[in-house]
């Protein structure tokens, strides 16, 4: 029972173990890569003109006290979580509606599915037209990428419930409302995760887009990114444009870890909300 | 003494279904598909009534119409003496007297075992959640499913599922049991433990059971009376009383009794299937 117990925490450690091997020999391999053409004169396609991680390591460390670069995370995990906060408010509701209601699904449902393929980045210049504040429209586009794949899941999710559950409740005495708060709901939350996590990776794709393209406008700050613009986005661009290739890659890197640790958050979240989920 | 008999009287009364030449035609009435045709058929209380068919028969139709799933075309059916549906009424309301467990179980996975056996008292407001939990772990406890009233459903096998749900289905209190093929999916030594157990919860409840299954062994070994089906549309081909001495247990299947009453039941249940069986070969 005691080793039983200990299990997990082995292959915690093992794991862990696996992914700092992994991403040190990744690094080893892109460092000698781009170095070689230093070394040989020949210099490699592709890994050639990226600079090595020693000097992104480099430059990373010297903006850790930075205050602009700090200020790039917070504004695209401001736009990431108010974005994604309003489709998962705004995306439940409606898709639950377009599930449980036949009406409002042949009412609805093709004008959404029209809206569905445009991408969120095709928004950007009507969103700019349409709203008043810069920060407005990036929310706004986020809002768009998530909006949809929360939507699409929640309507699978709540039409393929299993009609047995459904009855057994009405044979054992659940009303209307019960039966929609004790086993709709509950038997929807599988799909409603998967929704979000897929939506929240969707998110910082589009969010990084939408500061790169609306961001650089006239209410951009200076040097490292900070500003009004503002966001990692908008930091990566700017160090295309001051052409500072290191801060390009840490600004990428920036990324994927703020897009890991969102999803973790939404599994660590999940796992709470639905425990029965968890796998034994 | 009279308040005793009439008492005894009630008791004796409490679930007998009785089901009056129902007919069920699936799409339209005059060329739709006819599932169930004139199909009567009584339960008496307390006892436990197999129905055996050949699969796609029309069986759960009529376990559809009695739990008020589904509405019969024509025909009533009866518990005691209340109509469910008839007449002006062809779908019964779903109600906590008749609890169906049905072939793959539906105890909700979001919920853990004692949340789930506790839910039908709780919905109907007839008990407060500790006393439904209190009550619900006796009950769990004489199942012999104690240890597992925290655990989700996903967590343990399917026998002790479906236990777990008989168990949710017996708290509400019900007068009938209905029984969709519970044990199908079991391996056949799980399903002589599940035998086992269900009759001794039967035992200790005084309970109708509604109970549809194609295992003829099943059949007779739970059974106080076995019903056989004909084929496409259903209707009663034969009633079996089973004169096997209660309380039973498994070393019946091998006594001399059984094996007659196996093969009194046989040759009706094979007619059927071979009809089922041409009648699926022409429409393929």
């Amino acid at each position: 029972m005691f080793a039983l117990a200990q299990l997990p925490t082995m292959l915690g450690t093992r794991a862990t173990a696996r992914a700092i091997i992994a991403i040190t020999l990744a690094a080893v391999f892109w460092e000698i890569g781009s170095r070689f053409g230093d070394w040989t004169g020949a210099r490699l396609p592709f890994i050639g003109v990226v600079p090595p991680p020693s000097r992104v390591l480099l430059v990373w460390y010297n903006l850790i006290g930075d205050y602009g670069y700090w200020q790039s995370w917070y504004l695209s995990f401001l736009r990431v979580l108010g974005g994604f906060g309003a489709a998962m408010v705004l995306g439940i509701p409606f898709g639950m509606a377009l599930a449980l209601n036949r009406t409002f699904y042949q009412t609805a449902f093709p004008t959404f599915e029209v809206l569905r393929p445009i991408p969120p980045l095709a928004w950007v210049p009507a969103a700019i037209l349409f709203w008043p504040t810069q920060e407005l429209s990036i929310a706004f586009i986020t809002f768009l990428g998530a909006f949809y794949t929360i939507v699409i899941n929640v309507v699978g999710g709540a039409r393929s419930i299993d009609a047995r559950y459904i009855q057994s409740a009405n044979a054992m005495g659940a009303s209307r409302w019960t039966v929609f708060r004790r086993v709709v709901l509950p038997s929807t939350l599988p799909s409603i995760i998967v929704g979000a996590s897929v939506g929240m990776g969707v998110t910082w794709e589009v969010v990084v887009a939408a500061e790169m393209i609306s961001g650089g406008g006239s209410s951009m700050g200076s040097g490292t990114g900070g500003g009004t613009g503002g966001g990692l986005g908008f930091f990566i661009w700017n160090s295309y444009t001051g052409g500072s290739y290191e801060q390009i890659i840490v600004g990428m890197i920036s990324i994927g870890i703020a897009g890991y640790i969102s999803s973790s958050a939404i599994r660590a979240l999940g796992d709470r909300i639905a425990p029965w989920l968890k796998p034994r | 003494m009279q308040t005793t008999l009439d008492q005894t009287k009630a008791r004796a009364l409490r679930g007998t279904i009785r089901i009056e030449s129902a007919v069920k035609v699936y799409g339209n009435p005059q060329n739709g598909v006819v599932a169930v045709d004139h199909c009567s058929l009584e339960c008496p209380p307390g006892e436990i009534s197999m129905v055996v068919g050949p699969s796609g028969c029309g069986k759960t139709t009529l376990l559809n119409a009695i739990a008020g799933f589904h509405s019969l075309t024509s025909g009533a059916i009866y518990l005691d003496d209340e109509m469910l549906c008839g007449p002006g009424k062809p779908k019964a309301d779903p109600g906590s007297d008749r609890i169906v467990v049905f072939q793959n179980g539906a105890l909700f996975p979001w919920k853990t075992n004692i949340e789930n056996v506790i839910f039908g008292p709780v919905m109907q407001g007839k008990l407060a959640v500790k006393e439904a939990k209190d009550k619900a772990r006796t009950m769990m406890a004489e199942a012999g499913l104690s240890g597992i009233e925290n655990d989700y459903p996903g967590q343990i096998s399917s026998g002790v599922r479906r236990r777990v749900e008989i168990v949710r289905a017996l708290m509400n209190d019900p007068k009938v049991l209905l029984l969709d093929e519970p044990y199908r999916a079991l391996d056949s030594l799980t399903k002589s433990v599940m035998h086992e157990s269900l009759l001794e919860t039967c035992y200790r409840n005084r309970i109708t059971v509604f109970f549809i299954t194609h295992d003829l062994e099943e059949a007779i070994f739970l059974g106080d009376q076995v019903v056989i089906m004909t084929s496409r549309p259903c209707r009663t081909k034969k009633l079996l009383k089973i004169d096997l001495p209660h309380p039973r247990d498994y070393s019946i299947v091998t006594s001399r009794r059984f094996r007659e009453l196996m093969d009194e039941t046989m040759d009706a249940v094979h007619e059927e299937a071979m009809k089922a069986f041409e009648l699926g070969e022409r429409e393929g």
